[in-house]
């Protein structure tokens, strides 16, 4: 056993001829809310997109459970154990709530197309398994009575809710999320950490993407800060707060831009 | 409910020969019969998986080639100075390997489908079928080119104290038929009620975030894409034992018009769309034909088309079957 779920060790990503990534290095220990923060276009859905398998990083390693996942497509890292949720609101349109949900417990089924064609004791035992799994999920995240609606229905806070539901879904070992509570008001951002919380009390590990700083203070176990495609700091939030650097290039840019 | 209603419908059908045997309207029924297996079949993957393929009829004359060279048999050169020959096989030998060959062929075909997305696919599906119209046409030692395969033996079944039976006549055609398209879409029900239908569903509705939560693009197209070949040939195989004659036109784009027209017209990615559709589509040149002058059919044929798409965009049994919205 390592010691580190993730580990990301020289990450480079050029798109076209823009640098969005310059060098990054850091690691997730297992059973923690690490953050990644850092100004808008620092890069930070830029490396979800490289570490969950949407991009091909052009230098540097990233390792899952110390098994190098670069370059692997997206469905086969998430079979690994790491999913990541979207910065911008996904669902999948003209589908129920309750269908997006059995959906995304797609990994926790096994049933292939002979189950399909005889759907004997087995398959029916699965099928009967997951939806009991959907709607706990959609319990879990308050979505129970909203089961049947058409998911683009549902109001904005609750879509990013099942957003978050559907990511963790299958369990994760690792779960990525990119801005869960962007847009949502405060009490809403209050359930939006609760949920953080009880997943991660569930066994996920938590790599975490938000502009919300005191949401970011309060559930990190350690913050990683990003500018310009450039690690400036980590440590845990007591210790980044003071950080020099940070303040000038993040927490004062945010001031400033208030 | 719906599923007795179904059940009624397969019922009415299959007394129909019994109370009006007459054999125009059961050679009516049973070529669009044919036809709507191969709408069953390419609402799998237009109406399930998203992906637009306009060569479908490519593997509706696989099938129908294979089956009748199979059951016909064969003696080519394939190079070296090797031949291969095959003796004539029977029937249902002949329906198997029209399924297998055009199930080959659609596994190649989901396997592109992954690299090559959108117009690209669409073209490349077009020319597919167009490459095996050529083949068929300049192939004349194997399919006998424009002379086409002929004397093709009807469909044979084995039936309880009658031993093998060669069905000649048109209601055992017409049965065989409906008993095929009833396999056909409770093949496709079963698939799409599946996991692996849902997974299909995800993919059409939002492919980044179906990937994120680990379904496989690659597998799901391939398999939608196989299954959906196969009863395409086997469709065709129904087709070239019923008609017993086989020619390069087979392949003409015409027929893959057709099936996408009675799976748009019906209501793609909906169980009972192209078999509405293709009763609608598939029925009304030969109702027309008896009404109207020639000219005026394919007007009126048009028409109706263009009515169906402009008020029913989503086709006809969505409008019918409201959603609780
Ligand atoms: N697909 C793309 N094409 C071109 N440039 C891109 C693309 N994606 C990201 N970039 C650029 O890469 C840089 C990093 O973008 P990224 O989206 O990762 O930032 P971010 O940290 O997530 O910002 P935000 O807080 O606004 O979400 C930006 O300069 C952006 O313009
Ligand atoms: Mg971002």
């Amino acid at each position: 056993m390592s010691e580190v779920l993730l580990s990301v060790e020289g990450l480079g990503v050029q798109i076209g001829g823009l640098t969005a990534i310059a060098d990054m290095s850091f690691t997730v220990p297992p059973a923690e809310v690490v953050s990644l923060i850092g100004p808008n276009g620092a890069g930070k859905t830029t490396a979800f997109n490289v570490i969950t398998g949407y991009m091909r990083p052009t230098r540097g390693r990233i390792l899952f459970e110390g098994r190098p996942i670069a370059g692997l497509a997206p469905e086969r890292i998430a079979a690994r154990g790491l999913v990541r949720s979207f910065q911008r609101t996904s669902v999948f349109a003209g589908c129920t709530v309750f269908e997006n949900a059995l959906m995304a417990l797609h990994l926790r089924g096994r049933a292939g197309l002979l189950d399909a064609l005889l759907p004997f004791l087995r398959a029916r035992r699965e099928e009967a398994a997951l939806r009991a799994e959907a709607a706990e999920l959609l319990d879990l995240v308050g979505l129970a009575d909203r089961a049947d609606l058409p998911a683009e229905a549902l109001a904005y806070g609750e879509q990013r809710r099942l957003g978050i539901a559907m990511a963790a879904a299958a369990h994760p070992r690792l779960l990525l999320l990119d801005e869960p509570a962007a847009g949502l008001n405060p009490s809403e951002t209050a359930e939006c950490m609760a949920l953080i919380r009880c997943l991660k009390e569930r066994g996920m590990t938590v790599l975490l993407v938000e502009h919300d700083m005191a949401m970011v203070m309060r559930l990190s176990d350690r913050i990683v800060v990003l500018n310009q495609g450039r690690i400036i700091a980590s440590g845990p939030p007591a210790a980044i707060r003071q950080d020099p650097e940070v303040i000038r290039a993040y927490l004062g840019a945010a001031h400033a831009a208030a | 409910m719906s599923t007795l209603l179904g059940w009624g419908f397969v019922a009415a059908l299959a007394a129909l020969p019994l109370l009006f045997p007459d054999p125009y309207l059961l050679a009516v029924l049973t070529s669009a019969g044919i036809f709507i297996i191969g709408a069953i079949s390419l609402n799998l993957l237009l109406g399930y998986t998203g992906q637009l393929s306009l060569g479908h009829v490519a593997f509706f004359g696989l099938g129908a080639y294979a089956s009748a060279l199979a059951t016909l048999g064969f003696d080519i050169a394939i190079g070296f100075g090797w031949r291969l020959v095959v003796a004539p096989q029977p029937v249902w030998l002949g329906f198997l390997a029209a399924i297998v060959v055009a199930g080959g062929f659609g596994w190649l075909l989901g396997r592109l489908a992954f690299r090559v997305r959108g117009a690209y696919f669409v073209i490349i599906t077009v020319c597919f079928a167009q490459v095996l119209r050529m083949v068929a046409l300049n192939w004349v030692e194997l399919t006998q080119g424009p002379m086409a395969l002929i004397s093709i033996p009807p469909f044979s079944l084995w039936w309880p104290g009658e031993g093998w039976i060669a069905l000649y006549r048109k209601d055992q055609n017409y049965w065989l038929v409906l008993a095929v398209a009833v396999l056909a879409f409770l093949l496709v029900r079963q698939v799409v009620r599946s996991r692996i239908g849902r997974a299909l569903v995800a993919l059409r509705a939002n492919e980044p975030l179906a990937r994120s939560v680990g379904i496989r693009v690659t597998h799901y197209l391939v398999v939608a894409a196989v299954i959906s070949a196969g009863i395409a040939g086997a469709a065709g195989s129904l087709f070239a034992h019923y008609v017993r004659i086989v020619d390069p036109d087979v392949f003409l784009f015409i027929y893959t018009v057709t099936m996408v027209i009675m799976v748009v017209t019906g209501g793609k990615g909906t169980l009972w769309g192209p078999v509405v559709g293709g009763l609608v589509f598939g029925l009304m040149p030969d109702l027309l034909r008896g009404t109207a002058p020639p000219e005026a059919q394919w007007i009126i044929y048009g028409t109706a088309m263009i009515l169906f798409v402009m008020f029913l965009p989503r086709g006809i049994v969505p409008a019918l079957v409201r959603r609780p919205s």
